[in-house]
């Protein structure tokens, strides 16, 4: 019980992490599909911005001149994780692009038709 | 000029990033390809001076601060003789596809996204280059996905032949993602260890943590673990080894020729060089391969990777699909040679980076041209074409020889090194796996070499040689591939300097 | 003048040029074929020109270029290897001349194609055996399988490629999987400071002497590298890895006559014996009695092959067989291991080929003149084709071993090498099976071949071919088997040049 409660922030981002996965693995809707995956890539970036906090740790703000060094929380993966959501947003973008693309060639947007009708076209 | 000549780790990245830009905006009607062809050209020249560079230097390193910043804190490019190898390759081969890719893309991608097609193209080759020449692991994870974002634009842009080139690029997009951010998890425990993204630091800083591991109170020692697991489960997926293979093939298969020739000879290759690199330089060869035993497991995956990708080759009638379970065994090649982790055994791997991206990406240009001509790659679409495309089939089954490892060709230079380096580790199985998967292939190659010139045509149409832009990048490819065959001397002494930097031997 | 080294230079490239003239001139016949016939003379005198530098001892060796670091193909002239070269290049004389004839004849297509592979395989085989380490060795094998098997699948039928498939399958499996291994184990055993091989060079005495000294290696190891070597030299036809031989027998008379009872078996032989002798070492083989069991396969191979070719019916496949046998013969007289045996071994490389070659040559020709292929429709067909089938007893008869014939010298120095050996090492079961196998299969071989010559002499012709008359095939045909019959007849009475480099071979393996 206590590994669960000290590690509590690690828990939530696996259990975000595996939702995620879940959907990718078992949804056939490519939509739902993509939708996981963002989730899959949020449990991720909660994760690098939970290993920044520091207990007490305010915001990296410079305090005023003279005053008492303060304890702020770790800033650069709150700035790598920018970067992750601009590169999880490209993705998204793509694939959706991609899967539009899909509608418009096979008229459905589920893994599962777009497999029989390859199949019956003997692909 | 001296300008220039210091800022090359950088220039060698920025330069098809802006370039890639401006051919989005204009470059329209054939300007995209002349922009592309120029970048690339540049690309090739600017690698080649970087390895001369790098391999006149003393410690066989060039370190480049990007802005300046000193590392840890600012981005650090450093190249040394192995990623030059893999820059060289990468390089080289992008430019001689580029020279190839006029009139096959222009055949098969609609003439209004051209300039788009050519700026991805650039932003593919920036990732691919990026994530070689980086010293950071978090900027490798942008590069990654700079280049991954733009390999699946690139593959769904083959569906104006086959629509399932959409369905493929979905499904490698997924794949491809979930493998970046297992890299992304696992960079993330190792900063949580070290609090460093700096590959070198993140090595140094690891030391004294290992050397507590040993004592009454580890530190960091799970954290550590799993980051690398997570790294190393990433990088697999990107590297297509088996069992994460399933991307790979329908992605190689429905991509315009032209982008299955570059992922096939380019893009696996800078996976397996991160993959090297993290396991040698990042968490370093005592940990992965002496403490948690990874090297044991990647042996088992890259013989299974052998036996199991040239066994699904032998049952293919898609020929280019084919080629690329044919990949997944030579990937098995790549991956076995650095898991053996001693000279004659990572020498193996560089040599086979560079003589399989020369063979394969060889095969599928020719291939392309079939694609041209005939309009189709299944086996019934090659039978009988060696008395109409003589030049094309040739070359195509002088790749598959190398592919084989007939002797004199560089495809046997290859597994010279890598048996000897299963039997110099005692692995006789592994030797054996290795002879075994040379049989299969001469199998999945003689069944279309036998279809090509002994297959009979029922529809007598004329097919014609393939243009002169076309066939001159096919030869350059497959002429290299037997070249270094007969003399390896080029080859054996990059890939003798990556693996003695990588064993830290002095030079 | 030229010397030695570059002769054999010479003797590797004028197949090559060749190779570029046939394939350039694939549009005038006659100027093709006139290149063909040109390139074998020249070959032909090359390496014979060597002839006299080897008998002095001279050390004739050079090296192409270093494929790896430490792995260059080299070459050195030795008596071995002079006695393959010498056969391969003199019987593509008669065999050139025959082809013409024979390709005319049957109006076969891809003709050219056909005369571009002849001296490519010749200048592999000239490769084998000239090769100083056991790498170019390899390659040089690999090159031979890969140049043949357009001439294999010539004629592009179903039939033919289901054939070819065997024949690369076979060859190329067995020397990838074995001989490739065993290659690269002795390339890894013969690095760092105190190597357990000497070298991958072939050396008098073999490669093993020190290492077995010095304890450094394993005399297991060395059995099982030899078993692997064997099983690795496909081409040697051994059982159970001989289905390619026959299989083989789709080609073109031409093909199966000169590469398959000449260049490409000769050449598997000539490997066995090689290896037997500079890399492994006769006197370390007989030490550790690395080769019984080779012994043993070898007469159950020629027991096996000629029960077989007894009951073939098709007269290329009962030859093909015939070679099976004949060529554990050579096998067979390596695994005494005696000095004696290794110059009877080698002396049958010779005496087989001449004997051989007249044999498949008369069968293309019957094939040729009457499309006849099969042993039971060759009734009285002696007095329609006397010159054919005269030469065809007398390749017969030297394959059963009968005097005036080359194939009596060959049989009477393989039964002095087993007495030899007897005498060296005392008498014991082996000398026995050898000799059980020597006479079982003499008359096996005469219980096969003597009929043939009975039905085609003395049993009259059947109604059938009444209707159909014909005489003897095209003359250039009869004029090349009637010199490879002649040569059968001359080598009995004047063998020294073959005798004296067998003598050479049996000192280096003393």
């Amino acid at each position: 019980m206590q590994i669960v409660l000290d590690y509590y922030n690690y828990w939530a981002c696996i259990l975000i992490m595996m939702i995620g996965f879940y959907g990718i693995m078992a949804k056939s809707n490519l939509v739902k599909k993509v939708i996981s995956l963002a989730i899959f890539q949020t449990g991720i970036l909660v994760f690098y911005i939970s290993t920044g906090k520091i207990d007490g740790g305010t915001g990296p703000v410079r305090v005023a001149e003279g005053a008492a060094e303060a304890v702020y929380s770790n800033p650069l993966p709150h700035a790598l994780m920018l970067t992750a959501i601009v590169v999880g947003v490209s993705t998204m973008a793509v694939a959706l692009a991609i899967i539009v693309n899909i509608r418009q060639a096979y008229g459905t947007i589920d893994e599962l038709d777009i497999e029989t009708m390859e199949h019956e076209r003997g692909e | 000029m001296e300008l220039i000549r210091h800022n090359l780790p950088a220039l060698i990245v920025v330069t098809p990033l802006v370039m890639g830009l401006l051919t989005s905006i204009i470059g329209r009607r054939g300007l995209g390809w002349w922009m592309a062809m120029g970048t690339t050209a540049a690309g090739l020249a600017m690698s080649v001076q970087l390895l001369v560079d790098v391999l006149s230097q003393g410690d066989r390193t060039l370190e480049y601060l990007m802005g300046n910043w000193p590392v840890p804190f600012g981005i650090g490019y450093s190249v040394d003789p192995l990623n030059a190898t893999v820059l060289l390759i990468v390089s080289l081969l992008s430019a001689v596809i580029t020279l190839y890719a006029r009139k096959s893309v222009a055949s098969e991608v609609p003439a209004g996204k051209l300039n788009f097609f050519y700026a991805l193209w650039l932003f593919c080759i920036t990732g691919l280059l990026g994530i070689t020449i980086t010293g950071d692991a978090f900027n490798l994870y942008v590069l990654l996905e700079i280049s991954s974002l733009s390999t699946y634009t690139l593959v769904a842009l083959g569906k104006d032949r086959n629509r399932r080139a959409l369905t493929s690029a979905v499904n490698y997009l997924v794949l491809g993602s979930i493998g970046a951010c297992f890299y992304l998890v696992g960079v993330a425990y190792l900063y949580m260890a070290t609090g460093s993204l700096n590959i070198a630091d993140i090595a140094e800083r690891l030391q004294p943590i290992y050397a507590s591991w040993g004592t009454d109170e580890p530190v960091y020692q799970k954290t550590v673990i799993t980051g690398f697991a997570f790294m190393a489960v990433g990088l697999s997926l990107k590297l297509a080894l088996f069992p994460l293979h399933g991307w790979l093939p329908n992605a190689y298969t429905y991509a315009p020729s032209s982008v299955s020739a570059l992922l096939a000879s380019t893009a696996t290759k800078v996976g397996a060089y991160a993959f090297i690199r993290v396991i040698f330089t990042l968490v370093g060869v005592g940990f992965a391969f002496g403490r948690l035993h990874t090297d044991v497991a990647l042996m088992v995956c890259s013989g299974a990777a052998i036996l199991v990708g040239s066994w699904l080759a032998i049952r293919q009638t898609n020929v280019k699909k084919l080629l690329a379970y044919s990949s997944i065994a030579q990937i098995g090649y790549i991956a076995l040679g650095f898991a053996l982790a001693n000279r004659d055994g990572i020498t193996a791997s560089v040599i086979h980076l560079f003589n399989h991206a020369l063979t394969k990406g060889g095969m599928f240009l020719a291939l392309g041209i079939v694609m041209y001509r005939v309009g189709g790659t299944r086996l019934s679409d090659l039978r009988g074409l060696g008395r109409k495309l003589p030049i094309t089939m040739g070359a195509f089954t002088a790749g598959g020889l190398g592919l084989i490892g007939v002797p004199l060709t560089s495809g046997f230079i290859s597994k010279w090194y890598l048996v000897s380096a299963c039997l110099e580790r005692g692995r006789y199985e592994l030797a054996g796996v290795v002879l075994v998967g040379s049989v299969l292939a001469l199998v999945y190659v003689w069944r279309v070499v036998e279809t090509i010139y002994f297959g009979k045509r029922e529809d007598e149409v004329t097919v014609r040689e393939a243009p002169a832009s076309m066939l001159v990048p096919t030869l350059i490819l497959v002429g290299a591939s037997i070249y270094f065959g007969v003399d390896s001397s080029f080859t054996t002494h990059i890939a003798g300097e990556a693996a003695d930097f990588l064993l830290k031997v002095k030079p | 003048m030229t010397t030695p080294e570059q002769l054999a230079m010479l003797a590797l490239g004028v197949p090559l040029i060749g190779f570029v003239l046939v394939a350039m001139s694939g549009r005038v016949p006659n100027v093709r074929e006139a290149f063909t016939l040109l390139t074998a003379l020249v070959t032909f005198a090359c390496v014979a020109g060597l002839y006299p530098a080897v008998m002095r001892g001279e050390e004739v060796r050079f090296a192409l270029l270093e494929v790896m670091p430490g792995v260059p193909l080299s070459f050195r002239v030795e008596p071995l290897g002079m006695v393959y070269a010498l056969v391969a290049t003199l019987l593509w004389i008669p065999n050139s001349l025959y082809s013409i004839g024979y390709m005319r004849a049957n109006h076969e297509k891809n003709q050219t194609r056909f005369y571009a592979c002849y001296p490519l395989a010749i200048a592999s085989a000239v490769g084998i055996a000239f090769a100083d380490n056991i790498f170019t060795m390899f390659v040089f094998y690999e090159m031979l399988t890969l140049s043949t098997f357009p001439l294999v699948t010539h004629k592009g039928t179903s039939d033919a490629m289901r054939s070819g498939r065997v024949y690369l399958g076979i060859l190329l499996t067995t020397s990838v999987c074995f001989q490739l291994f065993a290659v690269l184990w002795i390339y890894v055993l013969s690095m760092g400071d105190t190597p357990a091989v000497e070298s991958i060079n072939f050396t008098v005495g073999g490669v093993f002497r020190d290492g077995l000294a010095s304890n450094r290696i394993d005399p297991g190891i060395i059995g099982l590298l030899f078993f692997l070597y064997i099983y690795g030299i496909g081409k040697a036809a051994l059982m159970p890895v001989h289905r390619w031989l026959p299989a083989a027998m789709v080609a073109p008379t031409p093909v199966s006559a000169f590469l398959h009872a000449v260049a490409v078996v000769k050449g598997g032989v000539f490997c066995v014996i090689k290896v037997s002798v500079y890399v492994f070492g006769v006197g370390t083989m007989q030490q550790y009695g690395l080769g019984n069991w080779l012994l043993y396969v070898a007469g159950a191979t020629i027991i096996i092959a000629s029960l077989i070719a007894a009951f073939q019916d098709n007269l290329k496949k009962r030859l093909a067989y015939s070679t099976i046998s004949q060529l554990s013969y050579v096998v067979m007289a390596t695994a005494l291991l005696t000095p004696l045996s290794i110059m009877a071994a080698t002396f049958h490389i010779v005496a087989h080929a001449f004997g051989k070659i007249t044999l498949f040559f008369a069968a293309g020709s019957v094939y040729t003149a009457s499309h006849k292929t099969q042993v039971s429709q060759l009734d009285g067909i002696g007095r329609r084709m006397p010159a054919t089938m005269a030469a065809f007893t007398i390749g017969a008869l030297s394959m059963i071993g009968v005097p005036p014939l080359v194939g009596f010298v060959s049989k009477w120095w393989l039964i002095s090498s087993v007495i030899e050996r007897g005498t060296l090492s005392g008498v014991d079961f082996s000398e026995g099976f050898v000799l059980a196998v020597i006479g079982a299969s003499t008359l096996l071989n005469a219980s096969y071949f003597l009929p043939i010559i009975y039905r085609a002499f003395f049993r009259p012709l059947a109604d059938d071919d009444l209707k159909h008359p014909h005489g003897e095939a095209p003359m250039p045909m009869v004029y090349a088997l009637s010199f490879t019959a002649a040569l059968t007849v001359l080598f009995f009475f004047w063998h020294k040049p073959a005798l004296d480099l067998a003598e050479l071979v049996r000192r280096a393996a003393l």
